[in-house]
């Protein structure tokens, strides 16, 4: 090859450029990863001690306590927003993959279903703040498991659509020339085909709850006291980091510091978790 | 005489195996009733479920404008354009919290969308097999950092950075410029629109990167290995092939990353200083539609007050669907592509 052909080396040179800058872009956003994760485990490794699980938030210039009532409140919303969204959302994604090819509802459904994974998390909190908060005049656990809900429904109703046009027709078409109906087909072959999938979905949406604060300020709001009333506020993790973290005490920052730890790192384990131990196999 | 044996019918035995077939078949009869009416209270079911999504949308948009029509009667369509934004006196208007959000998001976009074709490109075409799924995984994390983590990181450990480092320069090598240099002047205090546009860059990046990555994968191996047997460049071959073939679906991730930082609430918050100011510099604070919301509402004590936030959420949710919307178009429109190459 003419490597001195001028046409030749400035198609290379204009390649290698362009080449260049892609591997810079990926060390850019691998940097700001690293980055990040490194500001937390600095700040906050410090204040992950034993007290962080037993003690409760303490009162404003209050020496030691913990974050016990916001871990606490935060499984309870977390866990029971899971406990309602996964079925609601599965069977929402079951409907849209049995029956939403062919009506017009169907296709509506899915396309509000991708709004509403990207929609604006605060508006969420407005909205069950005007639907349920107005209305009892308190704020509470309920009103911030109802708006947790609202954002994990839709990932699983995504997920569990995504994973069953997954599989193949000729399983299908083999339990139906059995004679099974076909709620026995839409379950028992064709939602268990893609389970591990299925499982991805919930703990994408268990993830990306476990970090939402936006929504939590008007519903659940906070609580400084240890409770288990979910029909009170109820102090929870993201919450008492946003409080803690803008405030002046250096005592709460390093609290919410280690919150903040606690929170990322829970999420990204589920994140991983749900890439590596319950990869989806394509079912044949 | 007969040749055939005569046939002896055993009546009995006969009526007897006709009556197992008639129960038989009532009991199949049966059977598919039961299965019929089974499936179709799975479809019902199934359906009221689906239905559920939908009205939760609807009951969004419906709350959302209930509650914002106390604003709309007393400021009418000026609300939108108005730039005082002032508790005490009543007075409200949305141009400051609009502006804001608009910056943040195109400041996010025009940083964001660079790097994430890079990246796409790389985890497509340049990164060794072996290494594609790490590095994607670690790109997708990004995305999983809660967005409050994103806050108490520009808050406490970029805008510092930014302030003594960054903004010194920009403002003494664009500061001077004659138009955009009003972009970059007035004090150096590390939180304002800027930094809130940055952040959400570094937000948005692993949801562009990952319809780009998808969009890219999609390319018919067929096309790019005919520009490469022309003697393209790999270079070439992402510019001229990969690229025009994809372009909507690109396009449609843009889409989806504008839509997510415009609702970004937690991380601008923090950094963009809160203040209801309207300045040309992009050093100075301001204040967002999420962000206003995430301040006032909890604070909020006239009812004109409240409604006017209902309004300010209800033209953030208006924005980000048609944002969304025209986001998911696209990518479907590539999607279809997908089936018949």
């Amino acid at each position: 090859m003419n490597t001195t052909n001028p046409v030749y080396r400035k198609r290379l040179l204009s390649h290698r450029i362009g080449i260049l800058l892609s591997v810079i872009a990926m060390g850019i956003g691998l940097a700001f990863l690293a980055w990040i994760l490194w500001t937390l485990l600095v700040n906050g490794v410090s204040a992950l001690a034993p007290s962080l699980f037993t003690g409760d938030t303490p009162a404003p210039g209050g020496e030691g306590g913990g974050l016990r009532n916001a871990i606490v409140g935060s499984l309870m919303m977390v866990g029971l927003s899971t406990l309602v969204s996964t079925p609601v959302g599965i069977l929402a994604g079951i409907y849209l993959a049995e029956y939403g090819d062919t009506n017009r509802f169907g296709q509506v459904t899915r396309f509000v279903t991708d709004i509403m994974l990207s929609a604006p998390s605060i508006v969420i909190g407005l909205f069950v703040y005007a639907l349920y908060v107005a209305k009892v005049q308190h704020f509470s656990g309920y009103a911030g498991t109802i708006a947790l809900t609202l954002i994990a429904v839709p990932v699983v109703v995504r997920t569990t659509d995504n994973m069953l046009r997954l599989v193949p027709n000729n399983l299908l078409e083999a339990a139906f020339a059995l004679g099974a109906p076909r709620w026995k087909v839409a379950t028992l072959v064709r939602l268990r085909a893609v389970k591990a999938g299925i499982i991805t979905g919930v703990l994408l949406a268990l993830a990306r709850i476990s970090g939402e604060t936006a929504p939590l300020l008007f519903t659940a709001l906070n609580n400084q006291f240890f409770s288990a009333d979910m029909n009170a506020p109820l102090a929870n993790l993201p919450v008492v980091i946003y409080t803690y973290a803008m405030s002046p005490y250096d005592d709460w920052r390093a609290l919410a510091w280690g919150g903040a730890l606690l929170v990322t790192f829970t999420v990204l384990f589920l994140n991983i978790l749900s890439r590596t131990v319950f990869t989806q196999k394509t079912p044949r | 005489m007969s040749a055939h044996p005569p046939v002896v019918i055993d009546k009995p035995a006969a009526a007897a195996a006709a009556g197992e077939r008639d129960l038989e078949h009532a009991a199949l009869r049966k059977t598919m009733r039961n299965q019929r009416i089974q499936d179709f209270l799975f479809h019902k079911i199934t359906l009221l479920f689906a239905a559920s999504v939908l009205l939760a949308l609807v009951g969004i948009i419906a709350s959302l404008a209930i509650g914002a029509a106390p604003a709309f009667k007393e400021f009418g369509l000026g609300f939108i354009t108005t730039v005082e934004w002032d508790p005490v006196d009543d007075k409200f208007g949305a141009l400051i919290a609009i502006w804001g959000t608009l910056a943040t998001s195109l400041i996010a976009l025009l940083v964001a969308f660079p790097i994430s074709f890079g990246i796409a490109l790389f985890l497509t075409e340049i990164c060794p097999a072996w290494l594609r799924r790490p590095m994607g995984t670690a790109v997708e994390l990004l995305a999983g950092v809660p967005s409050i983590i994103y806050g108490m990181w520009g808050l406490f450990v970029f805008a510092p950075l930014f302030a003594d480092h960054i903004q010194p320069v920009l403002k003494a090598t664009l500061g001077p410029l004659p138009v955009i240099g009003q972009l970059f002047q007035g004090p150096t205090m590390g939180i304002g629109i800027l930094t809130a546009g940055l952040i959400l860059a570094v937000m948005i990046i692993p949801f562009i990167s990952s319809v780009m990555r998808d969009v890219f994968e999609i390319v018919p191996a067929v096309l790019k290995e005919s520009a490469y047997g022309l003697g393209c460049t790999k270079w070439e071959v992402v510019r001229k092939v990969v690229l025009p073939y994809t372009r909507n679906g690109v396009v449609g991730g843009v889409m989806l990353g504008l839509g997510r930082a415009l609702g970004e609430t937690m991380a601008v918050t923090f950094v963009i200083g809160n203040a209801h100011e309207l300045s040309a510099s992009l050093f100075m604070p301001g204040n967002s539609i999420s962000s206003t919301l995430a301040n006032e509402f909890a604070e909020a004590a006239s009812p004109l007050h409240v409604s006017s936030l209902f309004a300010l959420a209800l033209i953030l949710f208006g924005i980000t669907f048609i944002v969304l919307s025209a986001a998911k178009l696209m990518l479907a429109g590539m999607s279809r592509k997908e089936g018949t190459k």
